[in-house]
């Protein structure tokens, strides 16, 4: 008996499942770690709107944990999908390379690095040839996409950088790169750097239009 | 196979690239000094010198270190490894001692690069390094004197 009521709870389930994957729309029928290509947004007419929906896209990237974590508001970096304070403590130091004497590379390599004979729930030290934190003024941390918007543009806020510059950025940039390869047991950001670069092409292309929040 | 120095002298290790240099250091070469505390770069009792800057040796597989020169607490030398040993003697430093490697190694490190820290330098470099004793107060104390006693 007991036996049976699984059963039919499972068939039950699927039942669910099935009427939930027949419900959702394509267009809408992608997982939380991809990226809509640039050229879906042709659909929307109005330039100004497909410039904000295609920077909505990219935001999916910008906004992730694993891109924020390294763009701080504070002195320290934030870790993980939860984006807690850094631990050990460390904070931004010169060139956002760490203090001295606790520079991101007393710990952090060029690459990611397996770690070894330890439980499971860290399977791995993430590394960059370039790992550093952005400095101060790219602060992403606690902002709407809409100001990370407005900051990406404002060349005092951006590095000097021209919007090509940020295509460029955002396109090829290996640090940049890290996200979508952040090594084992971590969340990769959505999509690949080749889809989100041109998103970010596209959005410049129409204007660079910002989300009103 | 990757070479490297180990307190002055070559060695060799060929066994699996991805091993720490931590075990290497212990169970291969026999070098107990160095502790293992964490094993995840959380707690600093791992602290050896790679080519000269600190370096959690939990995390550091011993094919990143091929041709690198290591310099454990058995191998440090230099004056301001002999004001650190001083003043921690002076200041009767270690608790159980568990840490002290670690920490020696970082305030050794931190004093090659910043002769005369600030309290605020040496919380800075030493965050990393924990201390279950909590004898952190004699480490401030005991970084202080050394710099004073390699003054002038
Ligand atoms: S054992 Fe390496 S940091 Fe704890
Ligand atoms: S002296 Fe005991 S852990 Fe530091």
């Amino acid at each position: 008996m007991k036996i049976k009521l699984l059963f039919s709870g499972i068939a039950a389930n699927c039942l669910v499942v099935a009427a939930g994957a027949m419900l959702t729309p394509a267009s809408e029928a992608q997982t939380s770690n991809s990226l809509r290509s640039a050229e879906s947004f042709q659909s929307i007419s109005d330039e100004r709107a497909r410039s904000v929906a295609l920077f909505e896209e990219a935001g999916k990237v910008i906004q992730h944990p694993r891109c924020v974590n390294c763009h701080p508001a504070t002195e320290r970096p934030l870790q993980g999908m939860a984006m807690h304070l850094h631990q050990p403590p460390v904070f931004r130091g010169e060139g956002g390379m760490g203090l001295v004497g606790m520079q991101c590379n007393t710990c952090h390599s060029e690459q990611n690095t397996p770690v070894i004979g330890q439980a499971d729930t860290l399977k791995s030290i993430p590394g960059n040839p370039a790992w550093h934190l952005a400095p101060i003024e790219m602060a992403w941390e606690g902002k709407t996409l809409g100001q990370i918007c407005v900051q990406l543009k404002d060349p005092k806020r951006n590095g000097d950088k021209t919007m090509e510059e940020i295509v460029e950025h955002m396109a090829h940039d290996d640090l940049v790169g890290w996200g979508w390869q952040p090594g084992d047991g971590r969340e990769p950001v959505p999509g690949t750097q080749e889809e989100f670069g041109k998103l970010i092409q596209a959005w410049v292309n129409t204007g660079a239009a910002c989300p009103s929040s | 196979m990757v070479t490297f120095t180990l307190n002055g002298e070559q060695r060799t290790f060929d066994g699996d690239p991805d091993t720490p240099l931590l075990w290497v250091i212990r169970d291969f070469e026999k070098l107990t000094g160095t502790k293992y505390g964490c094993g995840v770069a959380q707690c600093g009792a791992c602290t050896v010198h790679l080519d000269g800057m600190p370096r959690r040796s939990c995390i550091t597989p011993i094919a990143m270190i091929d041709g690198s020169d290591v310099v454990t607490i058995e191998g440090i030398s230099g004056k301001e490894a002999e004001a650190v040993q001083a003043a921690w003697k002076g200041l009767d430093v270690p608790q159980c001692g568990y840490c002290q490697s670690g920490q020696i190694m970082s305030a050794v490190a931190l004093l090659q690069i910043l002769p005369k820290p600030t309290d605020d330098e040496i919380d800075g470099a030493m965050a990393g390094n924990l201390c279950r004793c909590a004898t952190y107060h004699r480490i401030r104390a005991a970084i202080h004197n050394a710099a004073k006693s390699m003054e002038g």
